[in-house]
């Protein structure tokens, strides 16, 4: 177990630096600084500017200053951190930069604002996901080859099918424009979550229909339910003790990706349902260039799928001893 | 059904059977992926000739005021209008294409059978037009992470021990990076030097399909991997390598070609999710632009058509069904593909 | 317990701990909910700071005069000079000192006597370098400034600049509480905005102040109980939403949630037309397009008179722009007081365009002609395809559609399109990459220097390489002219020149758009499309009983 927490340690420290340095040079390679508006600024007024944020030094300094409290002679790296009461302790440290937009806050700040509003998005899509999905997955394996399981069947597929920001504008026209019974738009109350959280958890429900009726499917057909069965054991026991366990083992392994999928898809629904998550920062700095905030949301989703990644292989491993963390 | 299966039984045991041969009799008894198939396939062939197709311009201005609802072929089939300057920015092929169908139609083009967006372009024209770029983009998508994905994993799988150890490593590692941003990323920058670009003939778009490509190839890899790993001490694999053969013709005569179906299986289950990552592109703003289309700005368009006062239904209904349905084909037909190279898995 | 009971027991366990997370994350984030302000309007855009010196967009103009207030405000509908915290001013006979007499009762949003010695510490922190302030030019004009006692302020010309008492209405000359400012720089040395500017930090002089701010979200003002005329101000709490999706918008309007938006998707621009809380305004604004011209062959005059004259400015304007506005022939916008501008040789038109397929089709004629002289005709060579560039939205790329459209229907040019994001698409027109480059101005102050003063030699706004000496010293010798009639005619001498070279093809001048919930009073149009929250305030029942019970 320690070997395997560590080995993972070790690949996610490797990954996530190729990740930050990746980015970086990306970021500043590229034409198009921070500070261009359709007002442009003086040069000497840009100048002091790109200066301040040390924008002027060579590449590989801006790239050290970034990384760590590397001391690099007289000018060392001043940004401000945190609540500005230490200098700029560089990404080692925790800290990642003052945002360049917005000039006000710095990354820490903005992703600490928005994080959990994006959680409690990603939550509530998941439990649409794995509730809704498991529930219909349920369903479908019991009545298989009945009409209610090719239609769940069907749903599942559509579902997989539509992108998301369709599935958003038709979930926003029935819900809040046809019947007005969710907000259009906005957050700040479990309503404003529900039709977004749908809107996001839709195409993963219906995987986790898919994998559960599959599961389920196999499971069922085992001698050992149908004896359970036999014997007298009311339905819902066998399934909730044989059936259900191993049938979801497969939407457990699936909820890694899916929750890096959710990761991805909020992007487009938090612009959509207009909430103040990460993934609306994400898209927005990589346009405005805010060099900082980019990388620091980067930085956080590599780190949230990777932690997440590894989890599920620790709670599958729990679930199920026979697999093994060598495996995993 | 049953005397079918006795007649294929004896045709088997006349000629011998191959496992793709059973597989594909097995696929044509699964009625709905056949179903989509043929529909995949029509609507290829649609999306392929669609400058010989009578339909108006997807690209011209036409500046109502209004989107205009459809008007169902039975009320106006065919109208005329059709110009050959509405259209611009075709390749050659098109352009001849396109001259093809003057001469067969004249000026004849439908009517609005899907009715028009906001500017007046017709909605059906867009759709088909648009689903030209969307299969390019899995297409392109597909070829790329096929070459690089079946060479990696094939040479992981057959070289084994550390080198087979390093290279999965490396894609392990390259799997946890959230590489949705780093694409947007490399999207942004390839839009920034398009004029340096452009001048070598390198459009956005191709940029952005090889982009794609080196995405996917991941999972294709690993894939690879496993079923040449397994058929590496099969039979056949024993018996060329005792005639003498190279490892590069071992490799790639004998076997890449036995990992094709579940390549081909991953590609049909792969594209819909490179089609839906082109729309978010295209959602975005990272995307195709006018005056070319692609599905998923007639999606952003569908997504903008919707409001509290007034909503254009065909503009949400059209679009949707059509992806919808493309997807929804693709998704029917690889699990029959699954289901038919192999039949152990049920459901 | 057996092994299956125990294994019954871990499972459930660990689903309930993870329901209960999740329900935790979702119950922390949704408990922070805010009671709805009593006005709510959307900003369009994240203000970029609440330094009133670092900034310089239009959301964060609007920020800035709800936040703080300078020596003068502006009239809400007129737009002309009032006083501010400054009660009254003198100014001297030959115009090249003014006095100003600030109020008694002036104060902080914290309750300290705002003083003059403020205004000086703040201006002379516009000017340092360290400040980086895009708007450090407005003091360019001044040749001193100094605070003669708390409440005296003295500001010294070289020569009479009439529209000052414009420049102290708007932001870069607002005023900054110097002791939150000096305290956190001495905390962080190198203090780059961060600190102070938090709610509850930050320390303003206008008619509301910072209660929270949520990024991407909203700003929460409440009423500044300091405020010298607090007596005036209806609303107690605002919130400003940094939305900027248009339908998005138009939702949370129609359903009630925001009371004021200030931009409409394009299609819904004819539906709501007519509706009584649709304002259209005509605006000091114009859209136009940049040419490069050191680049050929828009080095040619003719070639860019050509492109000029074969827009399809009403098609533009009333299929893809849509709320009445005009096509503009000039770089100034026709409303500007007192000036008359001159505009670009076209046919003539009537005033209801009534003529204006003759007089396009004359303009497109003359059009083909300039092009022949300038040795691009049918039988020579070939006009180089060339790039339409454009920042990505919607508008930009449906109006360059047309304008494209056109060029190729009526003068047969090959026109391909280039959008770039806008960080990426001023670069582009900084280091003149581009042929021709899509652009809007917004005037500052009602003037017209305000306009032409964007394409003297070198300017940074003018990215258009286009450079004219006499036009320079037309400008600037306007800037330092006291009689108003001979300042305006210079000006629009200058812009003849401008328009006769044509270093840019205007396209239309843009009207203001504005929903506005019927029940709010207090909101007037104006021509800069300023609006601030001071003088709103919800119309009463019997107000609405009276305007009902009206003739219409």
């Amino acid at each position: 177990m320690r070997r395997f927490l560590l080995r993972r340690l070790a690949w996610f420290a490797l990954t996530l630096w190729a990740v930050v340095t990746v980015s970086f040079v990306l970021m500043r390679s590229v034409r198009g600084g921070p500070f261009s508006a359709e007002r442009s600024l003086p040069m000497e007024v840009e100048a002091s500017l790109r200066a301040r944020y040390h924008l002027d030094w060579p590449l590989w300094k801006q790239y050290l200053a970034y990384l760590g409290p590397l001391e690099l002679g007289p000018r060392a790296p001043t940004f401000l951190g945190g609540d500005g009461s230490d200098p700029f302790g560089g990404v080692l440290a925790g800290d990642l930069g003052p945002s360049y937009k917005y000039r006000d806050f710095t990354v820490n700040d903005v992703l600490a604002q928005s994080l959990p509003i994006s959680l409690a998005l990603g939550s509530v899509s998941l439990f649409f996901a794995v509730g809704l999905g498991v529930a219909s997955g349920i369903v479908s394996a019991l009545r298989r080859g009945g009409f209610l399981d090719f239609a769940l069947r069907l749903l599942a597929t559509l579902g997989i099918a539509l992108p998301n920001f369709v599935v958003a504008s038709l979930a926003i026209l029935l819900f809040a424009i046809t019947f007005p019974v969710f907000p259009v738009a906005g957050w700040g109350s479990l309503r404003h979550l529900v039709l977004p959280g749908l809107a996001l958890g839709a195409p993963f429900a219906a995987y986790v229909s898919r994998l559960t009726r599959t599961g389920l499917v196999e499971v069922l057909s085992q001698d050992y339910v149908r004896t359970a069965v036999a014997k007298g054991l009311p339905p819902w026991l066998v399934l909730w003790r044989h059936a259900l366990p191993a049938g979801c083992l497969p939407v457990l392994t699936y909820l890694g990706p899916a929750t890096a999928g959710i990761l991805t898809g909020s992007l487009v629904i938090e612009r959509i349902f207009a909430i103040p998550g990460t993934g609306s920062h994400f898209v927005n700095s990589a346009l405005n260039r805010d060099y900082t905030l980019c990388m620091g949301v980067t930085i956080l989703y590599t780190v949230l799928v990777y932690a997440l990644n590894t989890l599920v292989d620790l709670v599958s491993t729990w679930l199920d001893p026979r697999l093994s963390l060598e495996e995993a | 059904m049953g005397f079918g299966i006795l007649m294929d039984r004896a045709d088997d045991a006349w000629r011998g059977t191959s496992p793709g041969r059973e597989a594909w009799r097995r696929l044509r008894r699964d009625r709905f992926a056949m179903a989509s198939l043929v529909f995949l396939a029509l609507f290829a062939l649609l999306a392929l000739c669609a400058p010989l197709l009578p339909l108006p311009s997807p690209m011209a201005l036409d500046l109502a005021l209004e989107p205009r609802a459809p008007t169902p072929p039975w009320e106006s089939f065919l109208e005329r209008g059709f110009q050959r300057e509405q259209f611009w920015s075709l390749g050659a092929l098109d352009r001849g294409l396109l001259a093809l169908r003057e001469r067969l139609f004249g000026d004849r083009q439908t009517a609005h059978w899907f009715g028009t967006d906001a500017k007046g372009r017709d909605l059906l024209a867009r759709i088909v037009w648009g689903s030209r770029i969307s299969f390019e983009a899995a297409l392109a998508a597909g070829l790329v992470s096929l070459f690089v994905g079946v060479t990696y994993g094939a040479i992981a799988g057959y070289a084994g021990g550390r080198i087979d150890n390093a290279m999965m490593r490396l894609v392990d590692a390259l799997y946890s990076i959230p590489f949705i941003f780093l694409v947007i990323f490399l999207v942004t920058v390839v839009n920034e030097y398009r004029g340096e670009l452009g001048r070598l003939g390198i459009e956005r778009l191709h940029v952005f399909f090889v982009v794609i490509g080196l995405v996917w190839w991941l999972t294709m890899a690993r894939i690879v991997r496993a079923q040449v790993r397994a058929l590496k001490e099969a039979d056949f694999v024993q018996a060329a390598r005792v005639s003498g053969a190279s490892h590069a013709r071992i490799l790639f005569a004998h076997l890449v070609p036995n990992v094709f179906p579940m390549v081909i299986v991953y590609l049909t289950l792969t594209i819909p999710s490179v089609m839906l990552f082109e729309a978010f592109l295209s959602f975005l703003g990272l995307g195709v632009e006018p005056p070319q289309v692609s599905w998923g700005l007639i999606a952003l368009d569908s997504s903008e058509a919707i409001g509290v006062l007034h909503t254009s239904w065909w503009l949400v209904f059209f679009p949707s069904a059509s992806i919808g349905a493309t997807l929804f084909a693709l998704n029917v037909l690889g699990d029959g593909l699954r289901d038919a190279l192999d039949p152990r898995r049920r459901g | 317990m057996n092994g299956e009971g125990w294994r019954f027991a871990r499972r459930a366990f660990g689903l309930l701990l993870f329901a209960l997370l999740l329900a935790l994350i979702v119950r922390a984030t949704t408990s922070a909910r805010l009671e709805r302000a009593d006005v709510v309007f959307a900003n369009g855009a994240e203000v970029a700071s609440l330094d009133p010196q670092a900034v310089s967009g239009i959301p964060e103009g609007r920020v800035m005069i709800a936040l703080y207030e300078g020596l003068t405000t502006r009239h809400p509908e007129t737009l002309e000079p009032r006083p501010g915290v400054a009660e009254s001013w003198d100014v001297a006979p030959d115009g090249l000192r003014i006095t100003f007499r600030l109020r008694a009762n002036a104060r902080w949003s914290n309750g300290d006597p705002l003083t003059a010695q403020d205004f000086e510490w703040s201006w002379r922190r516009l000017v340092a370098p360290e400040t980086a302030a895009p708007y450090a030019s407005f003091l360019k004009s001044v040749k001193g400034f100094r605070a003669l006692d708390e409440r005296t302020f003295e500001v010294d010309f070289p020569t009479p600049v009439p529209h000052f008492l414009h420049l102290t209405s708007f932001h870069p000359l607002f005023p900054l509480h110097r002791a939150t400012i000096e305290s956190a720089r001495q905390r962080f040395p190198d203090a780059w905005t961060v600190a102070w500017m938090r709610p509850g930090v930050l320390v303003t002089n206008g008619p509301f102040r910072l209660a929270a701010r949520r990024i991407n979200d909203r700003l929460r003002l409440v009423k500044n109980p300091f405020y010298w005329d607090e007596r005036a101000v209806s609303m107690e709490t605002i919130d400003v939403l940094a939305l900027d999706h248009l339908g998005t918008l138009l939702n949370l309007y129609l359903t009630g949630e925001v009371d004021w938006i200030e931009r409409v998707p394009p299609l819904a621009v004819t539906r709501l037309r007519g509706r009584a809380d649709f304002h259209l305004t005509p605006s000091l604004g114009t859209y136009f397009y940049r040419v490069n011209t050191t680049r050929p062959p828009f080095d040619d005059v003719r070639v860019r008179r050509a492109l000029a004259l074969a827009i399809d400015r009403r098609a533009i304007c009333e299929k893809i722009a849509r709320k009445g506005e005009r096509p503009a022939f000039a770089f100034t916008p026709p409303n500007l007081a007192g000036y008359e501008p001159p505009e670009l040789e076209h046919a003539p038109l009537e005033a209801d365009l009534s003529n204006w397929d003759r007089a396009f089709e004359a303009d497109c004629a003359r059009a083909r002609e300039l092009l022949s002289e300038a040795g691009f005709g049918p039988q020579d060579r070939p006009f180089p395809r060339f790039e339409l560039h454009y920042s990505t939205s919607e508008l930009h790329r449906d109006v360059a559609e047309v304008v494209a459209d056109g060029w190729r229907t009526h003068l047969w040019l090959d026109v391909a399109f280039f959008n770039q994001e806008s960080k990426v698409y001023i670069e582009t027109q900084r280091s003149l990459g581009y042929d021709v480059s899509r652009s809007s101005w917004f005037a500052d102050y009602p003037d017209a220097s305000s306009f032409l003063e964007v394409f003297l030699s070198g300017g940074e706004n003018n990215r258009t390489g286009w450079s004219n000496a006499r036009y320079d010293e037309l400008v600037r010798s306007a800037a330092r002219e006291a009689n108003p009639e001979t300042r305006l005619a210079e000006l629009g001498a200058a812009e003849r020149i401008l328009l006769d070279e044509l270093p840019l093809l205007p396209v239309f001048g843009y009207v203001t758009q504005n929903l506005v919930h019927p029940r709010l009073a207090g909101f007037f149009e104006n021509a800069l499309d300023e609006h601030s929250p001071k003088t709103w305030r919800w119309k009463t029942e019997e107000e609405l009983a009276a305007e009902r019970a009206r003739p219409r």
